[in-house]
């Protein structure tokens, strides 16, 4: 065996990922579907977890379970302790300045919701525009349509080039003093698409407009740096980054959140009640009405010493590498077209092939123990911009491996086969 | 086992009217013509039909989507011409149970015909509103439904 050299002679080569060993941190990676090893490429839609996560869900349950914030017994003292350390970790983890910029949600959309329903409400006004892009989620596009209406302000969209790209000049043209808010994601769910998003908070910055970002489909695939981007807003949610569902960060530069009204009434978010007046709480307990979601969240603080732990400049390059791969093999296929061929991508490959709908293409990967999703994948002004009624999209994370592309590409065979 | 199970949902005689689908025309003179979609996988189809009295003269269709629902379309197309609208709901009827698996199905596939074909359906729960868009569609334009039919 060859003796490595030492580390400190190589500072810029990065270890290669152990995906085999990273592979057996998910027990259900090790399962099978319909009688064939689970090839699960579904990532964008949520991602496979952990056992450390899956341990924390049911040990909170068997030995630490009481509500928190209020109790003075040793349980509910615990478990204040371990569901705030998840609050620290994900300041930590995106980097924000402060504990108080972390809201828990219970993801993304409500996340969204959240800015739209306080800061959109309260900020709009009718003739008022709010900017969003033509790759959003239907969490993205929705709870601002409502809040237009609501206000008599109206939504304007940037357009996509064929690539699936943002049209910067447009971007640039459609800031106006008119725009009270921009709305971005990070990552595209349906294209894969990864916007020049520093770029274009600072282009809206230099017009005195907030930025809200969906990083939904940003933090399975990279490191994010909240002050570095210098987002006003950031939403994501545990489940699509290796952790359970039904809890997510809403993380708002204070500032901004100090002068926003709350979002939902209840216990927790006050400091004191009384039937004439009701005083708010601090941040971040203001946006957090009720009992929150205490298992989820300890789970949530498993999954970022997890992920934290990871080399992410080694999963940066892997995915890469491993998207490449896929859309190299997938692009060999005859009759298939990719959907979304943007210069900057992360973990999606969507595409049609002719003839055959995404839909019995999925039931017969189905077959062959391969979850790919097939629709519109909440995003249908995509599918309009592109004049498909649905894609196939496979999506990948970290310990997905390029013999499971073979199993995609083999799988397509049997569509080809079927429909010969 | 899985290869079994496909063959039982693709069938030759679905992904040969998926291929050459009766009836598929836009129909000028029709009297009736109802738009069936399904909002979760983009489906989408209209159905035309020429009623004389309660018999239906002619039925056509013409959209885009699944194997499964273009197919069960043609076919349905080729089974309702010339029921009267009664004879045509009931096979709506017999054909929704044989996709969802209802008891009692097999015994009489027979006298269905090519609506056999469709009973690898209710293996796969996710396809039945595939294979049932383009009857929930008839049933819309048989009682001149002026709305849109979603399957959801």
């Amino acid at each position: 065996m060859i003796a490595q050299a030492p580390f400190a002679q190589t500072p810029s080569k990065t270890i290669p990922l152990d995906v085999e060993r990273l592979r057996r941190d998910f027990p259900i990676l090790q399962t099978s579907v319909r009688g064939k090893p689970l090839v699960y490429l579904d990532n964008a839609a949520t991602t496979q977890k952990p056992r450390v996560v899956i341990d924390a869900l049911r040990r909170y349950y068997e030995a630490q379970n009481a509500n928190i914030h209020r109790g003075v017994h040793y349980l509910s003292e615990l478990g204040t302790k371990l569901y705030e350390d998840a609050r620290l970790k994900a300041q930590d983890f995106i980097h924000a300045a402060d504990w108080r910029e972390i809201i828990f949600v219970r993801g993304t959309t409500e996340g969204i919701n959240l800015v739209a329903a306080t800061y959109g409400r309260s900020k709009l006004n009718e003739g008022d525009e709010v900017l969003i892009s033509g790759m959003e989620h239907h969490s993205n596009i929705v709870p601002w349509q409502m809040v237009c209406g609501e206000r008599k302000a109206t939504l304007k969209v940037v357009p996509l080039n064929d690539n699936g790209e943002l049209v910067l000049e447009e971007y640039d043209r459609m800031l106006s003093s008119r725009t009270k808010m921009v709305a971005l994601a990070h990552v595209s769910n349906a294209l894969g698409t990864v916007n020049p998003l520093k770029r274009m908070i600072a282009m809206a910055h230099a017009k005195g407009i907030p930025v809200l970002v969906d990083g939904a489909q940003a933090l399975p695939h990279m490191k994010v740096d909240v002050q570095d981007l210098d987002c006003d807003f950031y939403a994501f949610s545990a489940h699509k980054m290796y952790g359970p569902t039904g809890i997510g960060v809403l993380y708002g530069k204070s500032a901004l959140l100090q002068d926003m009204p709350p979002y939902q009434g209840g216990g927790d978010m006050i400091k004191s009640v009384t039937f004439e007046k009701t005083l708010f709480n601090d941040l971040p307990y203001k946006f957090e009405a009720g009992t929150p979601n205490i298992a989820d969240g300890i789970a949530f603080a498993a999954t970022l010493d997890y992920v934290q732990a990871l080399d992410w400049t080694a999963v940066t390059h892997y995915e890469h590498d491993l998207l490449s791969y896929a859309t190299e093999q997938l692009s060999g296929i005859k009759g298939l077209r990719l959907i979304g061929t943007a210069r900057e991508k992360a973990g999606v490959i969507s595409f049609v092939l002719d003839t055959i709908h995404p839909h019995d293409i999925g039931t017969i990967l189905d077959q062959e123990g391969i979850a790919v999703r097939t629709g519109h994948h909440c995003a249908q002004p995509v599918m309009i911009r592109y004049d498909v009624p649905a894609t196939v999209r496979a999506s990948f994370a970290f310990y997905n491996t390029k013999s499971e592309v073979d199993a995609l590409v083999r799988g397509i065979g049997k569509v080809l086969e079927v429909f010969a | 086992m899985a290869a079994d199970e496909l063959r039982s949902l693709y069938q030759e005689i679905i992904l040969e009217h998926n291929k050459n689908p009766r009836n598929f025309r836009t129909m000028e003179d029709s009297d009736v013509s109802v738009e069936g979609y399904n909002p979760l996988c983009g489906d989408h189809y209209t159905v035309y039909l020429k009623l004389e009295g309660d018999v239906v003269k002619d039925v056509s269709f013409k959209g885009s989507g699944c194997a499964i629902s273009k197919a069960s379309a043609s076919v349905m197309s080729t089974m309702v011409k010339g029921k009267t609208k009664q004879e045509a709901e009931a096979l709506f009827e017999r054909f929704h149970d044989l996709v969802t698996g209802k008891p009692g199905q097999s015994a009489s596939l027979d006298d269905l015909g090519s609506l056999a074909a469709f009973a690898g359906v209710s293996e796969f729960p996710a396809r039945v509103k595939c294979a049932s868009l383009a009857w929930h569609t008839l049933h819309g334009a048989l009682e001149n439904k002026q709305e849109a039919i979603t399957t959801e």
